[in-house]
């Protein structure tokens, strides 16, 4: 963390460089600004703790793997990059229902301030309410608050089964109130993935009750998924229509064109003005990438 | 009362009439909440009806150059309600109505005085229920739960507050109203939502909130395990956790507490055990029993001479009762007690415990634990009476010891009552002077001038110096 303290300081634009997988996100950041990398590995990993300390430079890739030698996961997506830059965007996996928010799986956050000193919120147990929760301000904040360099992971075992069905006829909206707990429900406008996970007979049962609304075959995964997130209610998803997958009772949306700019109410935006201001006076962080 | 506290007393009763207290009585009810910490002091208190009502409170007591305290059921054990400077006191208790339930989208919105258990009763026959289920339940508020962050036994699989928090509609302290978060996935802009829960009235006043409802488990099994001593039913723990099991709750009392229990509600709590371990898990019926059969076993590897598995609801429901009325149940130990609340990581839960007694045995204090053991979330009770002389001083120290144990060990300084006045003087053991700095920053985001529920939360020295004036310390206030 020093290292990465010492390559951002204290002046001058700077930008964190990820995989820059999602790098179109918030606008292009300013061509002046100093591109750094931020610090890469595992820190420390606990499993019987079910918490990991990582570096954000680290690949999802390469957490996803070393947690699951131990059997977990986490709530990060595996759309490839970093577990840095997944963090800035905020974007949940697509099993969220199954995984968890990301949100509330950053336990602690560890970042290089505006004026490059190293910041931490939040602590490193899987419950904690001590102070002002500064994780959840950087998970999605693009960067343009803090540069963030390590993060305290919840993780979860892998379920012992994991299956994957697929329906042309069955009423995707239906799904949630005739199965427990399913961890994905995708549709796509013509057919419907459901993702079914926990102990070998759950499952059966599961799919048991799913069989009673259509007609499924097992598939080997979900949808794939177009570039851009779109963010709905669950309610606004049914009126979806073209090319895209929608998270059913999530209401997250994968489409090829990005979501048009969703108006923010002043006062949000007024509060929003302040924090970037507290943060980040000089406007150096990120600059030109733009949350609100 | 001075010139300028008729002025403001006048002004609100414009627009509450006599919803309006400022008698002697209602104000030194309203000095403190459950914690032990006493010598706030109230100014004028408003039972406020509606967002509006809220609204024009915080303008007027903004144009008197007055603080705001919003106050729920007053059931915060970290003084987070205490009124410090005699601000007005924002009552949101008649704000309690559940204002619709979308059962396919799976949110309420809810008023913040509607009480937690109120909510989940209101659910049960929808088949959903507000997963938080703090000790508290039969009387705290929804928007305490938010300013709090609150937990309970079953946060363990469910998450705390904030993972059941999807919108909040807030009156800043400029007197702005402001709907933070949203319905969908992932709402636009910076997560002001997220961090607005477990703002301890902080970051300004609830006024309506869209939880999300949970549909409850088709199956359940309650069991509870008898051990020798603490340390087995804390191994048990860090055991079932490390074996890959997320139980819906894991709870253990030691046997002080267990007797105590037993002897006020007749639960059928073994009282010749060491420490008992109340394990839940719920899901689907096939699942359930496996796990409740892999509970079982481990808690046999680690030392358990009984286990015992709830045969019907009625006997699950009974042996809540008994992990729910513990902090009652402490009376017929001692006329006062003083719970702590700390988190450690689950592998040093049994260290921790064991540090927690020598230090208990250090203040000659008696203490008893009763806690959230699947989350590492530590609640020692220290018992005292507090006629005696010099008795706090005591209780005091023997609390920061906890705190610090806590710290050494790699856990924090909260797991759910929040930092309130209680743990401010410890945040620079936690965090530092940068950390704090970057806490109040936030802060002042929401509230440039501090005049939402100020002197709390961040250490004095780093509040805001035109309010710190305000903080004459009461009598009697700790630390």
């Amino acid at each position: 963390m020093n290292e990465f303290a010492e390559r951002i300081g204290s002046s001058g634009p700077v930008t964190v460089a990820g995989g820059k997988t999602r790098w179109h996100l918030g606008g292009d950041v300013h061509p002046e600004a100093r591109e750094v990398q931020a610090p890469t590995g595992v820190v420390s990993y606990d499993p019987a703790e079910m918490t990991v300390k990582v570096n954000a430079g680290t690949t999802t890739a390469e957490l996803t793997s070393v947690l699951a030698e131990s059997g977990q996961r986490c709530a990060l997506p595996e759309r490839g990059g970093t577990v840095g830059g997944s963090l800035a965007v905020g974007e949940n996996h697509v099993e969220v229902l199954g995984r968890g928010w990301l949100t509330t799986s950053v336990l602690q956050v560890s970042y290089i301030s505006a004026e490059g000193k190293i910041v931490r919120g939040g602590g490193p147990t899987v419950k904690n309410v001590s102070g002002f929760d500064l994780p959840r301000l950087l998970v999605g904040s693009l960067g343009t608050l803090g540069l963030i360099g390590e993060v305290i992971l919840r993780t979860n075992p892998i379920p012992p089964q994991s299956q994957w069905f697929e329906s042309n006829d069955a009423d995707p909206f239906a799904v949630t109130s005739k199965v427990l707990r399913p961890s994905a429900v995708l549709w796509n406008g013509a057919s419907t993935r459901v993702l079914l996970e926990g102990h070998e007979l759950d499952v059966a049962s599961s799919k048991k009750s799913l069989f009673d609304i259509g007609s499924w075959n097992e598939v080997t995964g979900g949808f794939d998924l177009p570039k851009h997130r779109w963010s709905l209610t669950p309610t606004e998803l049914k009126t979806c229509t073209g090319t895209f997958v929608a998270s059913v009772a999530v209401g997250t949306v994968w489409r090829d064109e990005p979501q048009p700019a969703r108006a923010l109410p002043q006062s949000v935006i007024d509060i929003s003005t302040r924090l970037k201001a507290n943060f980040d006076p000089t406007g150096r962080l990120n600059p030109g990438r733009r949350v609100f | 009362m001075t010139a300028t506290d008729d002025a403001l007393l006048a002004d609100l009763r414009r627009v509450l009439g006599d919803r309006v207290r400022a008698d002697s009585a209602e104000r030194a009810l309203l000095r403190r909440d459950a914690s032990v910490f006493e010598g706030g002091s109230a100014g004028p208190t408003c039972l406020c009806e509606s967002t509006e009502e809220v609204q024009q409170v915080v303008q007027i007591a903004l144009a008197h150059n007055r603080a705001v305290v919003p106050r729920g059921a007053g059931t915060g054990l970290a003084g987070g309600a205490i009124p410090l400077g005699a601000p007005v006191v924002v009552s949101l208790s008649r704000m309690n109505r559940i204002l619709e339930v979308d059962t396919e989208a799976r949110i309420a919105w809810v008023e913040p005085g509607v009480v937690n258990l109120d909510l989940t009763k209101h659910l049960t026959p929808l088949g959903y229920h507000f997963a938080p289920d703090p000790s508290s339940q039969q009387v705290c508020t929804i928007g305490g739960n938010v300013g709090n962050n609150s937990g309970g036994p079953h946060c363990l699989a469910y998450g705390v507050t904030n993972a059941h928090i999807l919108a909040i509609e807030v009156v800043l302290a400029d007197g702005e109203v402001v709907t933070l978060g949203g319905l969908d996935a992932e709402p636009a802009g910076y997560d002001l939502r997220g961090v607005f829960v477990g703002g301890e009235g902080m970051l300004g006043i609830t006024t309506k909130v869209a939880v999300r409802i949970t549909p409850n488990p088709p199956a359940v099994r309650t069991l509870l395990l008898s051990f020798d001593t603490p340390r087995d039913a804390a191994a048990t723990v860090s055991a079932v956790i490390a074996a890959g099991i997320v139980p819906a709750a894991m709870e253990v009392m030691d046997q002080r507490i267990t007797i105590a229990v037993e002897n006020y509600v007749n639960v059928g709590y073994p009282k010749d055990a060491g420490a008992v371990l109340l394990a839940e898990v719920d899901g689907l019926p096939d699942g359930v029993e496996i796990d409740a059969q892999r509970i079982s076993e481990i808690g046999r590897e680690h030392g358990a001479t009984d286990v015992r598995q709830a045969e019907s609801d009625e006997e699950r429901m009974l042996l809540w009762k008994g992990r729910k009325t513990a902090f009652g149940a402490v009376a017929q130990i001692a006329p006062n007690y003083y719970l702590h609340d700390t988190v450690v990581p689950r592998s040093k839960l049994a260290d921790t415990l064991e540090e927690v007694y020598r230090i208990a045995d250090e203040y000659d204090l008696a203490v008893v634990n009763v806690f959230h053991a699947g989350d590492g979330n530590l609640h020692p009770l220290l018992l005292f009476n507090g006629q005696e002389p010099g008795i706090y001083d005591r209780v005091h120290a023997a609390g920061a010891k906890i705190v610090e144990a806590s710290l050494a060990a790699g856990g924090v300084l909260s797991g759910e009552h929040g930092i309130g006045v209680e743990k401010q003087p410890y945040m620079h053991l936690m965090f530092t002077d940068d950390d704090l700095d970057h806490q109040e920053r936030l802060r002042h985001a929401f509230d440039p001038a501090c005049r939402s529920n100020p002197g709390k939360v961040i250490p004095v020295g780093h509040s805001c110096a035109d309010i710190q004036s305000l903080r004459v310390t009461p009598e009697g206030v700790w630390g």
